[in-house]
């Protein structure tokens, strides 16, 4: 892959061209999420809330090479009690066709608000994940990932 | 991938109130429906949607995916194993199957 970023060499010509055909067969099909959309889907869940910052831990790869399978993995700062424990996770993308990409619900009876799972990312964009806290509270955190489209940093 | 076969990974044998990692994994192509065939014609969405995780019939963990969650889902999460018992896991697609795989924990 290096070798190719420094000449563009007949192999990446073609490549490039390929991708740029498909890109555009695909292009009206895939009209991407924006963050407002993100946004919606947030305030769809919780109108009108404030969402605080931190509490949540988001492990993302900064540069992911392969959109297809992204690996995530959060855990919520919580004691996971009856009385104080986290409710639900989601995590929204604001750059795929869909902002939604997967909610968690869990239960007094988990000993931790964490998860490990793999995602599709469509191209460089922000994760957003929102916690819900039994006592109602939200936390929010958003990190991007940056995802490399023909092999030279798209 | 005619049939998706769920996998899990976790141990048999815990003591009392221990923490267990599960890590889960379903053959499963999670067709997004943004895809099209060779003739153009769309093909339609085919996802697994949710997740599902009980402790001796109930329930402690759910999850909800959207056509985003990557082809062949890995899952791994704690839970806590208070008694000896078994933990259930189901996987439901959208074709209405329900994928299902069955653990026994022992306590120590």
């Amino acid at each position: 892959m290096d070798g190719s970023c420094r000449h563009p060499t007949r192999r990446s010509v073609m490549f490039a061209a390929g991708a740029a055909a498909t890109a555009a067969l695909l292009g009206p099909r895939l009209a991407s999420a924006t963050p407002a959309q993100v946004e919606a889907e947030i305030a769809k869940l919780y109108a009108g809330k404030t969402l605080g910052e931190g509490k949540i831990k988001l492990d993302l790869p900064t540069i992911a090479e392969n959109g297809l399978v992204v690996p995530l993995n959060f855990e919520v700062e919580s004691p996971m009690t009856d009385k104080d424990h986290v409710k639900a996770v989601h995590v929204f993308a604001d750059g795929n066709p869909n902002p939604g990409v997967a909610s968690f619900y869990f239960t007094p009876m988990m000993p931790k608000a964490a998860a490990q799972f793999r995602m599709r990312l469509a191209q460089t964009q922000n994760i957003v994940a929102v916690a819900e806290l039994s006592d109602g509270s939200l936390y929010t955190v958003k990190k991007e990932v940056k995802v490399t489209i023909g092999g030279c940093g798209g | 991938m005619a049939n998706p076969t769920p996998r899990v990974r976790m141990p048999a044998q815990a003591k009392a109130g221990d923490v267990i990692e599960v890590k889960t994994l379903i053959s499963h192509e999670m067709e997004t429906g943004q895809r099209k065939d060779a003739e153009g014609k769309p093909i339609p969405r085919k996802i697994i949607k949710a997740f599902t995780a009980k402790f001796n019939g109930k329930e402690i963990f759910r999850s909800d995916w959207h056509p985003a969650v990557s082809a062949n889902p890995y899952l791994a999460f704690f839970v806590r194993v208070p008694e000896a018992g078994t933990f259930e896991f189901a996987w439901f697609d959208d074709d209405g199957s329900i994928y299902k795989s069955e653990h026994k924990v022992a306590v120590a």
